[in-house]
């Protein structure tokens, strides 16, 4: 103890002091990071809820109230449904960074699929609300793509544009892209209207309405989709088109233009 | 064409020393009258095709290849257009995939009229001649003599044609002339009739029923949710009718439900059902439909001019060169529990016109 006492002067003693509060905290980190997951992993299905709150409690009740009554930083979750929690959670829109813009946008979710499921097991236990969809529901067989365009154009493309590549709404609000997005994601935006969306429940955009809304988009605005046009320009229609045309067409011609008359044709170069 | 291939005599230095073919331009000195001189023309440069049999044989062979691979090109697109299936895609860095047929048809045709105008261009340029040419420009007006001539004779003729002395004709001629145009303005009844009251009146009446246009089924108040958005058309009309287009596009109807607390405007109060709001879906500014329903501000947004009104306040214009609240349709519940319109809007949709006041 002398030893140490005596060296605790050493210009090298606060270096080691630190790499040893580092190796303490990664070292408790890694005995309960696994831990936290085995456990998830081997939940019965009885304490599904029970560890969904506990996950709610570190992750969520910051904002949403201890109970999801909600709090001024958060609405109320009673009732939003198990659809909600998944929608949210799995495109990383939950849990929201602190300061916030005009909208929650999608990063990187940080939950597995099981404690997405815990979480929601748990909200909706505290009121009903619209469950996760199976793939029967959204999957693309006996899907009416042209239907599914017609019910697009009517209910969803003036704020996602015709083919779902999003457009800008008030006061830095949007609509996203639905590039990208998976079909049981739309399936429970449409039913739940996250944020600013207005929601599309089965009573006025049945079941059958809605798959016909996936397979649409999937057949306009995924991978596979083909573009006889080549170059979508970002698929905004006239507005990026006519600024193309404008800029580059127009341009290139003027370009053309002042490289004819700069070029001097006479044998004297001035 | 470098210059080491010109003849050192035919060189312009060289030619200008000897023979001048070219004027200058009318050359002047200062005088009390012009007190600047005219230095006319600079010395005019020639060309290598001037100079050069060769060059010009070479710009010759140019124009020629040019206005050949245009017709090389339009052969390609007549070829293409027979050859290409209409379905075949390719890939094209950077275009991505494209349709084949389109892609070889605007490229062909595009080759083909870019080497028209090219070879004109190198012809002009390198072949026809580019002397500098003076064209003197001279007063318009005629000379007075010509000016005396044509006046002497233009009262002459008034003096014989006595238009002041017969009165009689002079006046039948003029009611004559004055009434001919009026058969072309006759004529433009025909674009008529005049709208009348048909941009006052929608198909909404009193008892119809509101009907959900994705489901095509008359909606109840359960059906519609919190935050939901439902557009909804007057019972009766079917999509496959003749004149669709024209009633829905007055008719057409947006449908959300708000808390009733959130409801500010005393009358939208009244005219809802349950906080069930119905507003008309045509802009007040140009007629765009408009839509964009942010459900936690009850902000409606156009996407044509960025007007915003506020559902949750009577529809007003919070933003916006729109100059009218959006009309609101009077809604309650029939007896078998369907909503149904309490009448018709009690203003014009749409945009303003002249006699909307």
């Amino acid at each position: 103890m002398k030893k140490l006492s005596a060296r605790r002067r050493h210009p090298l003693a606060a270096l080691v002091v630190l790499l040893l509060a580092l190796a303490c905290t990664g070292g408790l980190y890694a005995v309960f990071a696994p831990a936290d997951k085995a456990q998830a992993d081997e939940t019965a299905q009885s304490l599904t809820i029970e560890e969904g709150k506990k996950l709610y409690a570190v992750g969520c009740a910051s904002c949403h109230g201890t109970g999801g009554q909600g709090t001024s930083d958060g609405p109320s979750l009673v009732g939003v449904g198990a659809a909600a929690v998944d929608f949210q959670v799995a495109t990383g829109r939950m849990p929201a960074a602190t300061s916030q813009g005009p909208q929650v946008p999608e990063k990187k979710n940080i939950y597995s699929q099981a404690e997405i499921d815990q979480l929601a097991a748990y909200i909706a236990s505290l009121g009903a609300g619209p469950s996760i969809p199976t793939e029967e529901q959204y999957g693309p067989e006996g899907a009416d793509i042209a239907k599914g365009g017609e019910l697009f154009r009517n209910n969803c493309a003036q704020c996602h544009n015709f083919t779902g590549k999003g457009g800008a709404l008030t006061h830095g609000k949007y609509a996203p892209s639905l590039e990208g997005a998976s079909p049981k994601h739309i399936y429970e935006a449409m039913q739940t209207g996250p944020q600013n969306m207005p929601s599309f429940p089965d009573t006025t955009l049945s079941e059958k309405n809605k798959k016909d809304i996936i397979a649409y988009l999937d057949a306009v605005n995924s991978e596979k989709t083909e573009s006889p046009g080549g170059l979508a320009l970002g698929g905004l229609g006239p507005v990026s088109e006519g600024l193309f045309g404008w800029i580059f067409g127009l341009g290139g011609l003027i370009a053309v233009a002042v490289w004819v008359a700069a070029r001097t044709a006479k044998a004297k170069k001035s | 064409m470098s210059s080491q291939d010109i003849p050192e005599e035919n060189l312009p230095a060289a030619q200008s020393a000897g023979h001048d073919e070219h004027g200058h331009g009318a050359v002047s000195v200062a005088d009390d009258k012009h007190p600047f001189a005219d230095p006319g023309l600079p010395p005019h440069e020639h060309r290598i095709q001037d100079v050069d049999e060769r060059a010009a044989k070479r710009s010759e062979r140019s124009v020629a290849l040019m206005f050949t691979v245009s017709m090389l090109a339009t052969v390609a697109f007549i070829a293409a257009f027979v050859a290409i299936p209409v379905d075949k895609s390719v890939y094209i860095w950077p275009l991505g995939h494209i349709s084949a047929l389109n892609f070889a048809l605007g490229m062909t045709l595009g080759i083909a009229l870019f080497c028209i105008g090219a070879g004109a261009v190198h012809w002009a340029r390198t072949l026809m001649s580019d002397v500098e040419v003076a064209d003197e420009r001279h007063p318009i007006e005629a000379t007075p003599e010509v000016r005396e001539k044509v006046f002497a004779d233009f009262s002459q003729g008034a003096k014989e044609s006595a238009l002041g002395r017969r009165k009689l004709i002079r006046n039948t001629m003029l009611g004559a002339l004055t009434l001919v145009p009026l058969s072309g303005v006759v004529l433009l009844r025909d674009l008529g009739p005049l709208p009348g009251t048909k941009l006052r009146h929608t198909l909404w009446s009193k008892g119809k029923l509101l009907v959900n246009m994705n489901t095509n089924e008359p909606l109840r108040p359960s059906d519609v949710a919190v935050g939901s958005l439902t557009f909804a058309k007057p019972e009766g009309l079917e999509e496959h009718d003749h004149g669709f287009q024209n009633e829905i596009a007055k008719a057409a109807l947006m449908i959300v439900r708000l808390q009733p607390d959130d409801i500010k405007d005393k009358r939208e109060l009244e005219w809802s059902h349950e906080g069930i709001v119905a507003y008309s879906k045509i802009c007040t500014h140009v007629g765009c439909p408009i839509s964009l329903y942010e459900q936690q501000t009850h902000h409606v947004l156009c996407p044509c001019h960025q007007s915003t009104f506020d559902l949750s306040d009577g529809a007003r214009v919070i933003f916006g060169p729109a100059g009218h609240a959006l009309p609101q349709l009077r809604i309650g519940v029939n007896d078998e529990g369907y909503l149904e319109a309490h009448g018709d809007f009690e203003e014009p949709v749409g945009p303003s016109f002249w006699e909307r006041g």
